[in-house]
């Protein structure tokens, strides 16, 4: 019974993935114009930025999920990730600016005539590419190993991570940085010599945004089913067991963290040239925060959950900013709310807790079972 | 012109009340009508006597003589020919009627020229013919309006007068001041005269007398006169006697400088620390103490700085609101609102909306918190960090009911008139707002702390919080403290959002501010301390202003605090009191 759940789903996920990847840019491409079918310009650009955010949830979900750090600072590091990639867009436009100089707008109205040394071999994109991995992998290696060396964790952990997130908001907020302040970089050109506002183009990264989502979901999937991915569990469940069985759990945690800050960093990467814009308010705490809600709308501890959640959150959102813009925050608030208490498993966990309702209060068809195993579910709550 | 006019006309209008406020000071209780008096004398008079009558009035100090000299060195007093021959000096009103004509102001009584009628007057400035004053004269009048400028009533306008003279560089004045000297008893007074005495001697060609004064203003520590003094080093052939003396005064005032503003920096940096205190002590006890990470916590500051703003327009004109939801039910636009009539209070009792505000910005932001708790919170007691999500839920929804019932821009929130202002010890200047600010969290921290440890409440609290199951046990009714524990961290918040209020802005995102801040003062103070978080917060107030000062930036000091507060819990995880057990958390 169980095997065939396990293939079901195996045969769903990789319909949707090939769905995702294939379908969904070939409806844009052929699809006659005016049919229900057809997917414009417009809705592709946008369904590209919920992919990217689905990686960002991932990332959330690997650390909360099933590593059981609540990580406040996500969206630093796919802010991070969009800025390398934004440096990289930035001297891509060249002279094509307002100013009409070979540096970006922003040097000049800060009074540079030449390029800052840091600046220099942002104009090669693979250096770019590596940039996106390099930097934020880098400071979330540092962060964390300071962190997880003295057994920061839980609550702490979050609140850690949520300053973390603010000094790096503040600091980019600051011209001195020479990352363009609160404005953040715009106006992007050309991304491989291929105009960036083309349809064909943000096709293509829609495309890329969809296998990245993919790969990460494959590569997730595959590392809870390792060895690994069942210690980084047992952290979640118990890590001081987990201590005295011999394992150095700072170091599972440590690696699971950059791992985690690398998803989130192609994210960003993936998000900027889609969306056109990147600034400081991106790596706001409350943009991590609002990660997390994906997160636990989709449904925690499950890979598939936070990427319904995502999609499913930002699309309310698009619908209600349009519809109804006073009423937004009110909506998000209610819902993070309600889903908080009543949901603790999301939407994924909601089949279940219906099944598990109609057990109770529909019709008896067998009958009661003896002592329902209410201590074990106890035992479950409480993690 | 005209302004002069305005200005004396309204203040011989309402002269009668600057002269009750007068009469209060010992030194000038010279009456309204002998003033008058004398200044019409002193108009009519001529020569010798005219003198007399200018030196007596450079004494008074009035006001009122100060506008009618200003005005007659400006051709603005008129004589006005009386049927029997004699003479009246008076001042023409602003207002003007059909004809271009105005009612005449008398200088000796304050009164409106009448008429055999009964009737006021009323002239064209060319039916009268203005007292007139020659070069002599008006250097009298000058002089005399120069004393009384230094004789006011009020010290700081004295102090003012003191400094304008010293800095006018015209050694003419060293007698004004000097005579001025030997009266005055205010000590900032005293202090501006010799300052101002001293930087006219500057200008002395005698250089024993430059000497004297370059030392005397070293020993004045006067900050103002650094300019001058590095204008004499500037001088060319400025003798090398002069020079040292001059340096080693800049070097003096210069040292005495950096210490008025590392006192002025401590004191707003504790100010800083007290409302951080108000707010973390707070977070302290919701999650210190209850374990909930309470993300509402800066709308509760919210929801204290809003009741303020409230309480102020009840007194006033009165509040109200409404809000037009964008759903329609059965066609019809759902909206409501309401208004409350304001007292319309003025003066002192307006002035005390404050005192009302402080307990109700409390009890406000304890009645939200009572409510989440019981709506939301207690459901997660157990899931610590599924609270921070669900109350960040509640602070997004708060957030936006601020924004429709206040509006997205800040509200002005007016401190009352006793809260302004400052006073002034060697310079370093405190304003009472900041004063109040860290006198009142010093009390309420006594209070919390009172309240912890002395009252069976107290108890059961800390009971509650270090083993929920046990307390439970031995029969404290657990969820009725949860309740009011939180009420109370909450009605702190409210609290902080009072104080906030008399030193910021208060608009919708207030909160946002500084929820980040609180919660490192918490973390780093020891979760479950009071007395930690009394430390951190005061800590990170001070480094924070200390940092902006040497730094330069507001930003680039908070981030030096955020970093090294993270590198401090390397060295001490449990942060700086922490509560020892033997659990390995």
């Amino acid at each position: 019974m169980r095997r065939t759940t396990g293939r079901t789903a195996k045969w769903g996920l990789l319909t949707a993935a090939v769905f995702v990847v294939m379908v969904v840019p070939l409806l844009n491409m052929y699809a006659p114009q005016g049919s229900f079918l057809r997917i414009s310009d417009f809705s592709i650009n946008l369904y590209g930025k919920y992919l990217c955010y689905a990686i960002l949830a991932i990332s959330v979900d690997m650390l909360w999920g099933y590593t059981g750090l609540l990580s406040l600072g996500q969206a630093l590091f796919f802010a991070l990730g969009g800025y390398m990639m934004g440096m990289h867009l930035m001297r891509m436009i060249g002279d094509l600016g307002q100013y009409h100089q070979p540096i970006p707008d922003f040097l000049v109205f800060l009074g540079w005539h030449n390029l800052p040394m840091f600046w220099r071999p942002f104009g090669s994109f693979p250096f770019a590419l590596l940039m996106v991995f390099v930097m934020p992998g880098s400071l979330a290696l540092a962060f964390g190993f300071l962190a997880f060396r003295s057994r920061i964790r839980g609550v702490y952990f979050a609140i850690l991570t949520q300053a973390l997130t603010y000094a790096a908001c503040l600091l980019f907020f600051r011209n001195s940085l020479l990352m363009g302040g609160n404005n953040g970089f715009t106006d992007f050109k050309f991304l491989l010599g291929r105009d960036l506002r083309a349809p064909a183009t943000q096709r293509l990264l829609y495309i890329a945004t969809a296998l990245a989502l993919v790969l990460t979901f494959a590569g997730c999937q595959w590392l809870t089913r390792t060895k690994f991915g069942l210690v980084q569990q047992a952290i979640r469940d118990r890590e001081d067991r987990v201590l005295f069985s011999g394992y150095a759990a700072a170091y599972y945690k440590l690696f699971v963290f950059v791992v985690c800050a690398l998803i989130a960093a192609v994210g960003g990467m993936l998000y900027v040239p889609q969306v056109g814009i990147i600034n400081p308010s991106e790596m706001s705490p409350e943009k991590s925060l609002e990660a997390v809600v994906w997160v636990a709308v989709g449904g925690r501890g499950t890979l598939i959950g936070p990427v319904l959640g995502a999609i499913g959150v930002n699309a309310l959102k698009s619908w209600t900013t349009r519809a109804f813009p006073d009423m937004w925050l009110l909506i998000l608030g209610t819902l993070f709310v309600l889903v908080t208490v009543l949901m603790p498993k999301g939407l994924v966990g909601l089949p279940g807790q219906l099944r598990a309702l109609r057990r109770r209060f529909g019709p008896k068809l067998t009958p009661a079972p003896l002592p329902p195993p209410e201590p074990q579910e106890q035992f479950v709550k409480t993690k | 012109m005209k302004f002069v006019r305005i200005l004396v006309v309204e203040l011989l209008l309402s002269w009668h009340s600057c002269a009750l406020a007068a009469e209060g000071t010992p030194t000038h209780g010279s009456n309204e009508s002998s003033v008058r008096h004398e200044l019409a004398q002193a108009i009519l008079s001529q020569g010798r006597q005219q003198q007399t009558l200018l030196t007596e009035l450079a004494d008074s100090g009035s006001k009122v003589a100060s506008d009618v000299l200003n005005a007659w060195t400006r051709d603005g007093v008129y004589l006005y020919s009386a049927p029997d021959g004699s003479k009246i000096p008076v001042l023409l009103e602003e207002a003007q009627d059909a004809e271009g004509k105005s009612r005449a102001l008398r200088v000796d009584t304050g009164q409106y020229l009448q008429g055999p009628g009964g009737k006021d007057l009323r002239f064209d400035q060319s039916e009268l013919t203005t007292a007139d004053t020659d070069m002599r004269l008006r250097s009298a009048i000058q002089q005399t309006l120069d004393s009384l400028e230094l004789a006011a009533v009020d010290p700081a306008s004295r102090w003012s007068a003191a400094m304008k003279l010293g800095n006018s560089q015209k050694p003419r004045y060293i007698p004004t001041l000097e005579a001025r000297l030997g009266k005055e008893k205010d000590r900032s007074v005293r202090k501006a005269l010799r300052e101002g005495v001293a930087l006219l001697q500057l200008g002395n060609t005698d250089l024993q007398v430059q000497i004297t004064a370059v030392r005397q203003l070293e020993q004045l520590k006067a900050i103002g006169s650094l300019d001058n003094l590095r204008a004499v080093l500037a001088k060319p052939g400025c003798p090398p006697q002069l020079a040292v003396a001059t340096k080693q005064a800049i070097h003096s005032i210069d040292e005495h400088i950096r210490w008025v503003n590392f006192f002025g920096t401590i004191f707003h940096g504790l100010s800083l620390g007290s409302v951080l205190l108000v707010v973390a002590l707070g977070l302290a006890i919701t999650f210190g103490l209850m374990g909930i990470i309470n993300m509402a916590h800066g709308e509760m500051i919210a929801v204290g700085a809003y009741a303020c703003y409230v309480v102020q327009n009840l007194f006033g004109t009165g509040f109200g609101f409404s809000i037009t939801l964008p759903f329609s039910f059965a066609g019809r636009a759902l909206s409501f609102g309401m208004h409350l009539p304001g007292l319309n209070a003025t003066g002192a009792l307006y002035e005390s909306y404050f005192l009302f505000a402080l307990p109700l910005s409390f009890i406000s932001a304890a009645l939200a918190g009572l409510f989440i708790e019981r709506t939301v919170i207690r459901f997660l007691y157990r899931r610590p960090l599924e609270s921070l999500l669900a109350t960040w839920g509640i602070s997004l929804v708060m957030q936006q009911c601020f924004r429709m019932v206040f509006g997205a821009n800040n509200v002005q929130v007016n401190s009352p008139l006793w809260l302004l202002g400052h006073f002034s010890v060697n310079d370093v200047s405190f304003g009472y707002n900041r004063v109040f600010v860290i006198g009142f969290a010093a009390v309420i921290v006594v209070a919390t702390w009172l309240l912890l440890t002395r009252t069976p409440l107290g108890l059961l609290i800390r009971a509650v919080m270090q083993n929920r199951a046990m307390a439970s046990c031995l029969g404290v009714r657990t969820s009725r403290i949860n309740m009011l524990t939180f009420a109370f961290g909450s009605g702190l918040a409210g609290l902080a959002g009072a104080f906030l209020s008399q030193i910021g802005n208060v608009g919708p995102s207030l909160g946002q501010t500084y929820i980040v801040d609180s919660f490192m003062t918490v973390v780093l103070g020891g979760v479950g301390s009071i007395a930690g978080t009394v430390w951190s917060a005061l800590g990170i107030g001070t480094s924070d202003q200390v940092l902006q000062q040497t730094t330069g930036s507001p930003v680039t000091g908070k981030i030096v605090v955020l970093v090294a507060i993270i590198v401090f819990l390397q060295w001490k995880p449990g942060g700086l009191f922490s509560t020892r057990g033997r659990t390995l958390d």
